[in-house]
């Protein structure tokens, strides 16, 4: 069960998505962004953790999931650290996902030759 | 010829590539829900490894996120994201292949200039603003607590 409900929940947030896109025309940029803000707020409101409990990787692959973690670190690291983990919660949370992004944006930089987008 | 910025669109919308919305919607489910799905069997995995729940939600984006990066450099994330559209964007896979993908095409500019800042193109916002809800969020939470 868990397996469908991964797929049916991820799959269905990024239908989501698809439709910001045809619909609104919103850029790339701006539904990721877009999407990592309303994950902080679901957090926030206590909604994504009861969706992440449920679906799993479905709901936290999903980059409102990389919004819910930042605001799980600032919860988690404003109540053992206090008040300075506003400032360090998020990002220490989020810290494995960017640098791996990045260490292979670059490493794959060294390696990779630009593709037709098609 | 003048023409209105809405007879402009109209136009664009006209002429330009036709994608019928239920078969966008199609494609978005299946692969963005393909991806999760091959995310919780990997976070399955590393949980019956015996790893801490965090741990192994961790491991799971941290590998999703180098297998887009090989794919992304193989030429192939692109192919895909062309057709699912939103169902590679949305995924931690579609973060990555931003940045990837930018560090790649932009190397002609040079080490620091092309790549080093090109691939913060989508990520950079992504996270600015991600970070700054998370501290507004702390912020409010700390006041009310405090």
């Amino acid at each position: 069960m868990n397996y469908f409900w991964a797929f049916v929940v991820g799959g269905g947030i990024c239908v989501v998505g698809q439709l910001l896109i045809d619909l609104t025309g919103l850029t790339p940029a701006r539904i990721l962004t877009g999407y990592v803000v309303a994950g902080v707020v679901l957090s926030a409101v206590g909604w994504y953790a009861p969706l992440a409990e449920f679906a799993g990787c479905g709901a936290t692959v999903p980059l409102l999931g990389f919004g819910h973690l930042l605001a799980k670190g600032v919860r988690t690291a404003l109540q053992e650290e206090g008040a300075i983990g506003i400032l360090t919660g998020g990002l220490t949370a989020a810290a494995a996902g960017v640098t791996t992004s990045l260490v292979c944006g670059v490493v794959c930089s060294w390696f990779g030759k630009s593709h037709d987008q098609n | 010829m003048k023409m209105t910025a809405q007879e402009y669109a109209r136009r664009v919308k006209k002429v330009g590539p036709h994608s019928p919305l239920g078969t966008d919607c199609l494609w978005a489910f299946g692969v963005g829900g393909g991806i999760c799905l091959l995310g919780e069997v990997l976070r399955q995995r590393y949980l019956a490894l015996g790893l801490e729940a965090d741990l192994a939600g961790t491991l799971t984006s941290c590998t999703l996120i180098a297998l887009s990066a090989v794919l992304t450099t193989l030429g192939l994330y692109q192919k895909l994201a062309a057709r699912a559209g939103a169902g590679s964007l949305v995924p931690i896979t579609g973060f990555a292949n931003a940045v990837v993908s930018a560090a790649i095409e932009f190397k002609t500019e040079g080490r620091i200039l092309g790549t080093g800042a090109k691939m913060f193109t989508i990520a950079g916002p992504v996270i600015v603003y991600g970070t700054l809800s998370a501290v507004v969020y702390g912020g409010v939470l700390w006041l009310l607590g405090g």
